[in-house]
């Protein structure tokens, strides 16, 4: 078992926005391309122009419909990824100690040296944001691109995990949560973040905004003050002399 | 308690690539600004490039997945030529010189004695205005891309409504707009910038209304969806339009000043001027002038139109077309309770959307203090706009009826004032662009001649139309013609029906780059694969000879003779050129290049490339020097070196010594100058040029800077669209040239000079009761037509395309998870996998586009599942409407432009055995680039 930091007061993690998201996969592939290549193994695919292809992504989105009673279809998109919880089970559980989560920012990361690909973490994960490789055997999940928010190599204003910075629309954001002052705080009070799942305890650090209330049309009418062409034009004439 | 201790550093700081290069993505059609980082030699990384002005740093995930169609195995190796029948996908790889020799063997002879029997076509071609050129030094009339099959309708409508549509002719005000409609997207389509635009509305609170009969992706985060019956947009938007007048909720000063709705219409029943403007001796239309209550010219530096009244001249009348206007859409046959059932919308929701827009629009209004000059030289001290603003794209264009509808969602945004003001709708240079500017269409031909001028362009009436003397096309897909008189793109999707056919004459070669018409690209798949491969009593093929350049084993190779093996996009130049179809954006001008960030490893060569040396090899006028040599060494040279004028040339950037912007000599340095500028070259335009362009001195004097027009050219809106009109005269019988007989209806009817809506053709022609529901396609977000499936990344999202069935639909037929369906059209039967939906209209079943993949190709494994299981509605549709018993067969195709009417289609559906495959179930084409490997795991080199 592996014991996590008493807390951590940095907390840094993703608010994704329901209320924006369109659905488009931007954050699942850039998170692919980034992580296949940087922190740890490969992220591999399996069967890869086969029957059945099956890889490793760091980041899915799920797109839910739901038919209110009342009103018409609702469909929200839902990016799914590592949701660095304060109380992680996915590192308590851990037989080896690979799985952590750091004091100094709260990332909870997989150490793949001491990763023995046992799966018991996936298990553990309320959220299923846990993925083993098939190929290398080692657990691998989001790590908030570790590798990309404190590198000197990259312009300042880029040091965000690989899916917020390729938002198209905008929907993630990436900051402390450990400070009430900040802008992904303040973003969370202002629609009512909410937590994934609160009932597992988990705590998570990531927080969701709620999609907006949609499809409440207004029932406002223009009044037909001309029911007739000719009384229209009359009306024009008169408009017309006053501009 | 076990503790790691190889953990990462606490702030690790690992380097992120040897080299960052710059240069534009190709995984669809936004063209976006991309970050290649590359290590070791290889692409490790793409991003978004932040100063561009496409996608502003933001990349989607087709963007993103860059790298696996960078290194996808289904990249074509070599030129090939067939070994085996069509179809087969039997080739032998060959030198570049063998397949140059082939080409022109076939080419040479053809130009020497008919070049009208060289068809060639050009598919999602970025080069346009390269391939066009290349086409008309050859001589033949028969050259188009994609447009005719994709959104002519939209494209058309908006430039002769208005100098331009949506997308690359222009935006949302997204900094300022409060509502935003969206109609029937792609969301393939200009996707970045609506996502980024969409953001910026969310963000700022400000209210989407989306309007499409499926609720996926925009119209998922819409405030408010509007599931409307396919086919019906126009009649829903001419009920606004009903709404508004009937309120006077209109921009009167606007209409006035800056549309034809002051402009005398002849208003005679019947005659030979009936319906046209009246016209001074110079030409110029008339108005009655508000002063003098008397005509005077549109355009005279005081003159003030009235929008109603009447005007008599040598016994005729005439009134403003406003008046017309307000008589046509006044119509109780365009009141909400009249349209609803139609339309699928309550009439209560209609009028609250109408009064919403008039809310937004005139109680809302922007002011922006920027003084600007108009084009009569009145000064203004604002700049004052109406914060509603509109985008619409395929599904609104792609139906039987869809020019109009488009030119109504135009009229629309007129009538609200919001074109081209703060807060509504804004054009990007170079358009606005009206109709006049345009050129007009060239067919004239002759051995060893090229074209007398450019193949398309927008007809101004009958005088435009491309017939020969017995009155019949001059060009294969009939475009120009009275079938479809204002073709503005071609038809594509009618070459190899029409080629097949012998009509209007026989083809000897057929040259495609781009498209896959053998499969997804091209209605009734099926049917076109029997075309190819079908042969004549001589056992020849009745096309004789296919050459097609593409970089991916696509299904269109297997059908070809001759491959001419296409580059991938990090390997190529290409520009991105304002004399094609630009990335400007509203604030500013700007154009882009590719260049090769990677050399290719394998013997192919970019398609732009190989017309130089085959235009070179055939002797082309352009493309030899006066000594008979090569005159472009490559596209890049031709990029550089080309002037279309003296002075303009493909790329507007660092022109002369590399200063000069807009006109300037050839720079020999100039690619280097754009790669040291991150790939692209931008200029903004001044603050008092930014709104109202079409009549805005400051505009049209920096538009001529530029080069984008040689003299300021400022004209009004058209509500109402004379040439329309002079058609229907023709149709009416006046004129010299006149339709055939049998289209004088369908040309009276279609060409109405203001929008009127009626029902798509195919549903007037089938029953109701046989085939009840719509079927539709959509592009998803993360695909590009066919090229998702052969990217290992993009296809684990989307491998096999459901059918989604409205859940009324599902129940009624008991569908249960799992199911598998037949759905019949007129036309044929298909098998395919179902799935419930309820965000979808009622009446509507539909799928993701270009999913399905016929066996053998793109290197995918033969149990591929997009071959199992996915499907395409292609084999549904028809480019022909079912018989209507009158002993004729109708193009599926709008009668204005001919554009493909893929969203007419009428099905029905019924339970399938369950399982697959899916049907029809095609014999597997052998892949000539053998199958992609078992397991990927990219990156681990690094």
């Amino acid at each position: 078992m592996t014991s996590l930091p008493q807390s951590t007061e940095t907390k840094l993690g993703l608010v994704i926005d329901l209320d924006t998201c369109v659905g488009c996969h931007a954050c699942v592939v850039s998170c692919k391309e980034w992580n296949t290549s940087n922190y740890g193994t490969a992220l591999s695919d399996v069967d890869a122009y086969g029957a059945e292809p099956q890889g490793t992504f760091l980041n899915r989105v799920n797109s839910f419909e739901a038919m209110p009673e009342s009103g018409c279809s609702q469909t929200v998109h839902f990016p799914k990824s590592c949701l660095h919880c304060e109380d992680a089970p996915c590192v308590t559980v851990c037989p080896t100690g690979a799985s952590y989560k750091r004091e100094e920012d709260g990332i909870v990361l997989v150490n793949e040296a001491d990763c023995m690909g046992c799966g018991l973490c996936a298990w553990s994960c309320p959220y299923g944001a846990r993925e083993l490789d098939q190929i290398f055997g080692v657990m691998k999940k989001c790590t908030l691109c570790v590798d990309r928010i404190y590198n000197e190599n990259i312009p300042e204003e880029d040091r965000v995990p690989s899916c917020v910075r390729t938002c198209p629309a905008g929907a993630r954001h990436f900051g402390d949560l450990g400070d009430p002052d900040s802008d992904v705080s303040r973003l969370v009070a202002a629609r009512g973040g909410m937590d994934l799942m609160p009932e597992m305890g988990t705590k998570p650090v990531n927080k969701y905004l709620p999609p907006r209330l949609k499809d409440a049309p207004s029932d406002a009418t223009l009044e037909a003050t001309h029911k007739t062409p000719e009384g229209l034009f009359a009306w024009l004439d008169k408009a017309l002399e006053k501009l | 308690m076990a503790m790691s201790k190889n953990k990462v550093p606490a702030r690790p700081s690992p380097k992120v690539s040897d080299e960052i290069r710059q240069t534009t993505c190709y995984m669809c059609a936004c063209r976006c600004g991309i970050n290649v980082h590359m290590q070791d030699g290889k692409v490790k990384y793409i991003e978004g490039n932040k100063n561009h002005p496409v996608n502003k740093g933001v990349l989607c995930a087709k963007g993103s997945a860059g790298i696996m169609q960078h290194y996808a195995p289904s990249r074509l190796k070599a030129p090939m030529k067939r070994v085996g029948p069509r179809g087969s996908g039997e080739f032998e790889e060959i030198s570049w010189d063998e397949a140059y020799d082939i080409a022109a063997g076939w080419l040479g002879p053809i130009r020497e004695t008919a070049p009208e029997k060289l068809a060639f076509f050009t598919g999602r071609d970025q080069s346009q205005s390269f391939t066009s050129l290349w086409a008309q030094a050859f001589g033949t009339p028969n050259y188009a891309a994609h447009g005719g099959f994709c959104s002519v309708n939209m494209a058309a409508a908006g430039i002769y409504t208005m100098g331009g549509a949506f997308w690359e002719f222009g935006q949302p005000d997204w900094d300022r707009t409060k509502l935003f409609m969206i109609f029937g997207v792609a969301e393939d389509h200009d996707s970045n910038p609506i996502k980024i635009g969409l953001g910026k509305l969310k963000e700022r609170g400000a209210r989407v209304i989306g309007v499409n009969p499926i609720r996926s992706g925009y119209n998922a985060i819409a405030d408010d969806w509007v599931g409307i019956t396919p086919g019906t947009d126009g009649l829903f938007i001419m009920a606004l339009i009903h709404e508004l007048i009937k309120a006077g909720q209109i921009d009167l000063n606007y209409l006035t000043r800056y549309t034809n709705a002051g402009f005398l219409v002849n208003c005679a029943d019947t005659g030979p001027d009936a319906g046209l403007f009246l016209r001074d001796e110079n030409g110029t239309a008339q108005v009655l002038d508000q002063a003098t209550g008397k005509p005077a010219p549109y355009d005279g530096k005081s003159v003030k139109p009235k929008l109603t009244g009447h005007f008599r001249k040598a016994g005729d009348t005439y009134r403003p077309a406003f008046e017309l206007l307000a008589e046509a859409y006044m119509s109780d046959s365009y009141a909400p309770e009249a349209v609803e059932e139609r339309c699928g919308i309550p009439a209560r929701r209609i009028r609250a959307i109408a009064a919403d827009l008039a809310r937004v629009a005139f109680e809302e209004e922007i002011v922006i203090d920027q003084p600007w000059t108009d084009w009569k030289g009145e000064k203004h001290d604002q700049m004052i706009g109406r914060p509603v603003s509109f985008h619409a794209m395929r599904g609104i264009s792609a139906h039987s009826n869809g020019f109009q509808t488009c030119r109504a969602l135009h009229i629309l945004q007129i009538l609200l004032g919001s074109v081209e003001v703060p807060g509504g709708f804004r054009f990007k240079p170079p358009y606005p662009k009206p109709p006049e500017a345009h050129p007009k269409p060239h067919a004239g031909h002759a051995p060893n001649q090229p074209l007398d001028g450019p193949h398309l362009g927008y007809p101004l009436g009958p005088e435009h139309l491309l017939l020969d003397d017995a009155g019949n096309p001059k060009r294969i897909d009939k475009a120009f013609s009275w079938e479809n008189p204002f073709s503005a793109h071609g038809l594509m999707h009618m070459v190899i029906s029409n080629a097949h056919a012998g009509v209007p004459y026989k083809i000897d070669t057929l040259f495609m780059y781009m498209a896959n018409m053998a499969w997804n690209s091209s209605m009734n798949t099926s049917s076109v694969i029997e075309m190819l491969t079908d042969k004549d009593e001589n056992g020849d093929y009745v096309i004789p000879h296919i050459i097609y350049s593409d970089a991916y084993s696509s299904e269109t190779v297997a059908y070809s003779d001759l491959i001419l093996p296409d580059t991938t996009y990090l390997e190529r130049h290409d520009c991105i050129s304002l004399l094609d179809r630009p990335i400007c954006e509203a604030e500013a001008v700007a154009d882009a290049i590719r260049w090769p960030v990677v050399e290719p490893d394998r013997n192919v060569k970019g398609f732009q490339s190989a017309l130089c040396d085959l235009g070179a090899k055939l002797g082309l006028p352009g493309f030899v020097n006066e000594d008979g040599s090569q005159k472009y060494a490559d596209y890049a040279d031709y990029i550089t070196s080309h002037e279309r004028r003296p002075g303009v040339g493909p790329l507007a950037g660092f022109r002369g010594d590399g200063s000069e912007s807009g006109r300037g000599a050839p720079n020999p340095q100039q690619i280097d100058k754009y790669i040291e500028n991150g790939g692209f070259w931008s200029e903004h335009l001044p603050d008092d040029a930014q709104f109202y362009k079409p009549w805005n001195q400051s505009y049209q004097d920096w538009a001529v800077r530029i080069g984008l027009f040689d003299k300021a050219a400022p004209y009004v809106f058209n509500l109402y669209l004379e040439p329309l009109r002079k058609i229907q005269l023709a149709a009416e019988g006046y004129g010299d040239r006149q339709p055939p007989e049998h289209l004088r209806a369908q040309l009276k009817k279609a060409m109405t000079p203001l929008p009127h809506w009626y029902a798509p053709f195919e549903q007037e022609i089938v029953s109701e009761e046989d085939y009840p529901l719509h079927a539709l396609t959509q592009r998803p977000m993360h695909m590009y037509h066919s090229w998702g499936s052969q990217n290992a990344w993009l296809r684990q999202i989307t491998g096999v395309n459901k059918l989604f069935v409205p859940g009324g639909v599902w129940e009624e037929h008991g569908f249960e998870d799992g199911d598998w369906a037949y759905v019949t059209s007129p036309h044929g039967r298909i098998k395919a996998p179902v799935a419930r939906m309820d965000g979808v209209n009622g009446k509507t079943l539909w799928t993701w586009n270009a999913i399905g993949k016929k066996r053998g190709a793109w290197a995918l494994s033969d149990d591929a599942q997009e071959a199992t299981e996915g499907f395409l509605l292609n084999h549904l549709i028809n480019e022909l409407l079912p018989p209507k018993g009158d002993g004729l067969r109708w193009a599926n195709s709008d009668p204005v432009t001919g554009q493909a009417a893929w969203f007419d289609l009428r099905v029905r559906i019924e339970k399938a055995p369950k399982g697959g495959p899916s049907e029809p179930t095609l014999k597997a084409q052998k892949s000539p680039v053998g199958q992609g490997p078992k397991d990927v795991t990219y990156g681990d080199d690094f």
